[in-house]
Order: structure tokens, then sequence, then C-alpha cells
């Protein structure tokens, strides 16, 4: 009797508990540590490990006082340079297989994506175990194979030096997640109309000449919706970088980014001791550059490419 | 003449796709077949196949000996099926409640639980912390779980949402007709007729929490409750300078992994492609 839903002045049980074990654990295990983490981040404990209410001076220590503020702002610009490389090296990768895969009438398509998408399976701890063999000096494999491009001399210990490890450790994660790209526009690209592309042949249109003027115009959209799920990714990445160089980040914390430095500063390292206020201060920094980030996608690129794509 | 232009272009797109293969494939591959050689094999012919001198299992006997590999392994296993059952029961009611009921506040519902979709739960991690340690919790494999299923809700009530959407509305229809109850036409009814979207929410379940190593490494690093991946981490950081060892950790960690995947594929690149359409 009281079976149909939302008519009734009462709200009908069915709907809350159908509703509430979900919402319960999400917002206990999930929003409130989101909020309490930001509420924190305005705290301060003192030698006894009381709380006293600091307004925003942790975040005025972070970005400005002479002992934090070169590891955030190191962190910071090496997380930035972490983005772009996955933005110009894994994008252009990632468009050019999918335009490949996307080709009328070839053979063994499906093969080719389900190989290619693999390592984007592995955990990114193994993946990055992975590399450190092959690109150690003392196993030889990199030089190696240079050696069969002829190419030897060129080898370095890109992993150990500071001037390489950080671009070194933005492409093996590109290596492992070239995929996702490459699969979204691949989707998008198999939606584009047929018709539109046919008409171009028949025009006497190029492949390259399709792709340029046609295709790549209409996947703008899904272009930017990877890069924003690149910049979130990238934002929060921790593991690789931990289990590559460890929790300091070398050498000399050029491979910093703001996922150790919010580790290190939470547990502590070496002599010094862990610091949550301070941890909760760096994570709610990195929310807000994770917010920035997606409100310009929302507000910005996803509304200009709708009005020009469609 | 044009059809000699379209096979060179044939080739040369063939050229281009296999060589990408290759670089995809051949550290993965590489580090398999050295998990089988004896230490000398390793260093003076990497790039060989395993042979008859160079056969040896020495890299696995030692992991399995010095590790509590099994526990990792049964600690990544539960974890990781405790949280999918309950994602997918928890996320396929909410799911339904929010699609099929017209209610007040129906709207924000739907968009509190999706800010989860964009926003990692790792940025909480100080206070969740704190909550796990209150709640007596830490070093529990129940502390990842819940933090798991927190993490893993919010994408899966989208994607089960939109499907949920699709279900012709004759057969909830019918049901009422005949006086069931909405928790039958839940559970009887709409929860079988998922299975297919089953596929899709599992694999984007099942790869983040299994391949983490952030929850684990600060809610739960016990020896008794390490998964997987941390038990590696910290295996390998340990033995860094035994090949053998490593290299056959790491081939213990991927082969399963692989397994699943080539097993999954199919369902995954549809569940990937379908929803990039949306």
């Amino acid at each position: 009797m009281s079976a149909s839903g939302g008519k009734f002045a009462r709200f009908p049980h069915h709907i809350v508990i159908f509703l509430a074990p979900a919402t319960i654990i999400y917002t206990l295990f999930m929003i409130y540590p989101l909020l309490d983490s930001i509420r924190l981040s305005l705290y301060t404990t003192d030698g006894v490990g009381a709380y006293h209410f600091n307004g925003i001076a942790n975040y005025i220590t972070l970005i400005s006082d002479p002992e934090w503020s070169g590891a955030f702002w190191n962190a910071l610009m090496n997380n930035f340079k972490f983005f772009m490389v996955h933005m110009f090296v894994q994008n252009p990768i990632g468009i050019m297989l999918a335009a490949l895969l996307s080709l009328p009438k070839l053979t063994g398509r499906t093969t080719y994506r389900t190989l290619i998408f693999m390592p984007t399976m592995l955990s990114v701890v193994i993946i990055g175990f992975i590399w450190q063999l092959i690109l150690s000096p003392l196993w030889g494999v990199s030089e190696s194979l240079l050696e069969i491009v002829g190419l030897v001399d060129w080898f370095q210990p890109w992993l150990g030096q500071e001037t390489t490890a950080l671009v070194t450790l933005s492409l093996i994660s590109v290596w492992q997640f070239v995929g996702i790209p490459m699969m979204l526009i691949y989707a998008a690209m198999l939606n584009i109309p047929h018709d539109l592309v046919e008409g171009a042949i028949i025009d006497g249109a190029t492949h390259w000449e399709i792709f340029w003027h046609i295709k790549l115009p209409l996947i703008l959209p899904t272009i930017a919706m990877v890069s924003i799920l690149t910049f979130v990714a990238n934002f929060n990445a921790f593991d690789l970088i931990y289990s590559v160089k460890g929790a300091l980040a070398g050498p000399n914390f050029s491979t910093d980014i703001m996922g150790t430095l919010f580790y290190r500063t939470f547990f502590g390292f070496q002599l010094q001791l862990g610091n949550p206020t301070m941890g909760a201060t760096v994570a709610t920094m990195m929310f807000f550059v994770i917010l920035l980030g997606v409100l310009f996608y929302l507000f910005v690129l996803q509304r200009k490419l709708r009005r020009y794509a469609l | 003449m044009s059809k000699a232009r379209n096979a060179v272009n044939t080739a040369g797109i063939h050229a281009i796709l296999g060589t990408y293969t290759l670089i995809a494939l051949w550290p993965i591959f590489l580090t398999i077949i050295n998990s089988f050689k004896s230490r000398k094999a390793i260093f003076r012919d990497p790039m060989g196949l395993p042979g008859v001198d160079s056969f040896s299992l020495k890299g696995f006997t030692k992991v399995l000996v010095r590790s509590d590999f099994e526990i990792y392994f049964m600690n990544s296993i539960t974890v990781t099926v405790v949280t999918l059952a309950l994602v997918l029961v928890l996320g396929a009611m909410a799911a339904w409640a929010l699609s099929e009921y017209k209610f007040k506040g129906n709207k924000w519902l739907g968009l509190y639980l999706a800010i989860g979709i964009m926003i990692p739960i790792r940025l909480g991690s100080v206070s969740l912390l704190q909550l796990i340690v209150d709640m007596n919790l830490a070093n529990t494999l129940t502390a990842l779980v819940l933090v798991y299923v927190a993490q893993s809700l919010p994408l899966a009530i989208f994607i089960l949402s939109e499907f949920m959407q699709q279900i012709p509305t004759d057969l909830k229809e019918a049901a009422r007709c005949d006086g069931v109850s909405e928790y039958t036409i839940f559970f009887r009814i709409i929860l079988p007729l998922t299975r297919p979207a089953i596929a899709t929410v599992g694999v984007f379940t099942l790869v983040p929490v299994w391949n983490d190593l952030w929850f684990p490494l600060i809610l739960a690093p016990s020896e008794k409750t390490q998964t997987i991946t941390l038990g590696v981490q910290q295996f390998i950081g340990q033995y860094v300078t035994d090949w053998n060892a490593v290299l056959a950790s790491l081939t213990l960690a991927i082969v399963p992994i692989l397994i699943i995947y080539i097993l999954l594929s199919r369902h995954l690149i549809r569940g990937i492609t379908a929803g990039a359409v949306k």
C-alpha cells in the first residue's frame, strides 16, 4: 500500500534504508576527514599535545617561513613540472595511438589496445621498481639497448642525478598511464559521425587532413577531461616517488612533490618529528590546488569547448 | 599505385603500433624472464630467455622463506573482495534510490555523493588516521575496507545510476501492481538486472584498491596486516641488493593482476569507453 514512493507527506522509510549505509560510510570516512583536516590546519599543538586555534598562521608559515617555504615551493614547482611532462608527452602519444587505432579496416586493433593498456593495471610501486632496475647502471640493460641503436654515449644514471631524476620519474609515469588517454580518446573518435569523415574523403582529403581538421577539434572536450583527470592524479601522486626515491625524494629533494612533502610533514623524517597540524595544512593546500583545477575545468574549459566543439 | 601506397601506409601503422606495444610490454617481460634465472645469468645476459643452465627458482624460494608472502596475498584478496561486495550492494542500493524515487533533496544528495569522484580521499588522511585510531581499528583490515568502500562508492553510484535509468519501467510497475514491497523489487528484480554493470564497477574498484600503497602504509603497516603492494615495497626495501629475490617478488606481484586483466580486459575496455561517451 505504501509502495509508490514520494507522494506521501511522511518520508518513506525504504528510501532512507536504501540510502543510509552508503551515505553514512561515505560521510564518516571521506567527507568528515576532509573537513576535519581543513579544520586542523587552523590549529597548532603545544608541548603536551593540546590543540590551540591558530588562524591562518600555519599557511603563512608554510609559504613564507624560511624553514618551511623552501620545501613547499620546491614541491609545488616540481609537481607542476611533473604535470607538464604528462601534458606534453602523455597527451600527444595518447592522441597518436588513438588516432591510429581508430583508422578504418585496421586488423589486430583489440590486441594492440589490450596490450598497450596493460602497464596501467599494475601497481605504481611495481612499475617504479621495474624501471629502477632497468635504468640501474649496475644491471646495464639500458646501456646495452642504447648500444644497439648506437647511442651508448648517451647513457647516464638518469634516476640518480638531480637534473634528470624528476623528468625521468615523470616519463615512467607517462609510460604507465598513457593507456588512459589512448582509450578515452579512442572512444571519442569512434563516436565521430561517419558522414563527416566520408564526406571529407570524397572531397579528396588525406587521413592527415581529416585528423587535423575534423577529428582533433571534435575530441578537444575529451582531451580536456583527460587533462583534468591527470591533473588530479598528479597533484595527489605519492607512490611512485616513495617507492623509487623514498620519503626524502632525493637526490637533494629534486623529486619532492606535494604527496611526499605531505607524508614527511605528517609522519616526520630523520630528526624532524611528525606534525599533524602542519600535515593537515599541506593536505589542505593540495586540496585547494586540486579544487582550482577542477573548477577551472568545470567552469572554463568545459563551457568553452561545449560552445565550439559541437 | 594507390593500392601500393595503401599497403605502405598500413605497414607503417602496424610498425608504429607494434613498436609502442613492445615499449609497453618489454619492461614487464624482462622482469618476468629474469626472475627465473640464476644471478649470474641475470647479469651476463639480461635479455636472454631462461635456458637449461640459467634456469633457477632461487629467487622465489628466498621470497617465500624470508617474507610472509602468503599472508600479504590473503590480506589483499580479503580486503579487495570484501570491499568489492560492499561497494556493489551498498552502491546499487543508493543508486537505485537516487534514480528511482523522487524525493526532496534527491539532486543535492546525488551531487554530494559525486564530490568523491574528483576529490581524493587521501587529502583527509590526518583526520582519517585519528578517526581509525579512536575507533580502535588501527592495523586492522577492517580499517582498510571501510576507507576503500568510502573511496569507491562515488564512482560506483554514478555508474550504477546511469545503468539503472535504462531498466524498463514496465518491470517495476508490474511488480508494484502485485503489491510486492519495494525491498523485494530491489533485491529480487533490480539487483540481478545490474549484473552487466558489475564488471565495470568491479574493475574500477578492484584495481585501485589492490594497487594502493598509501592507506596500507599509514593505517595498517603491521606485519600481519600488510597487503601485497606494501609487502613487496617493504621486502624490496630490505633486500635491494638481492636481485633474484627482488625480481621474483615483482613477478609474484605482477602475475595475478595480469591474469585477472586478461580475463576481464573486454569488460574493462567496454566500461572505460562507455563511460567516455557520456
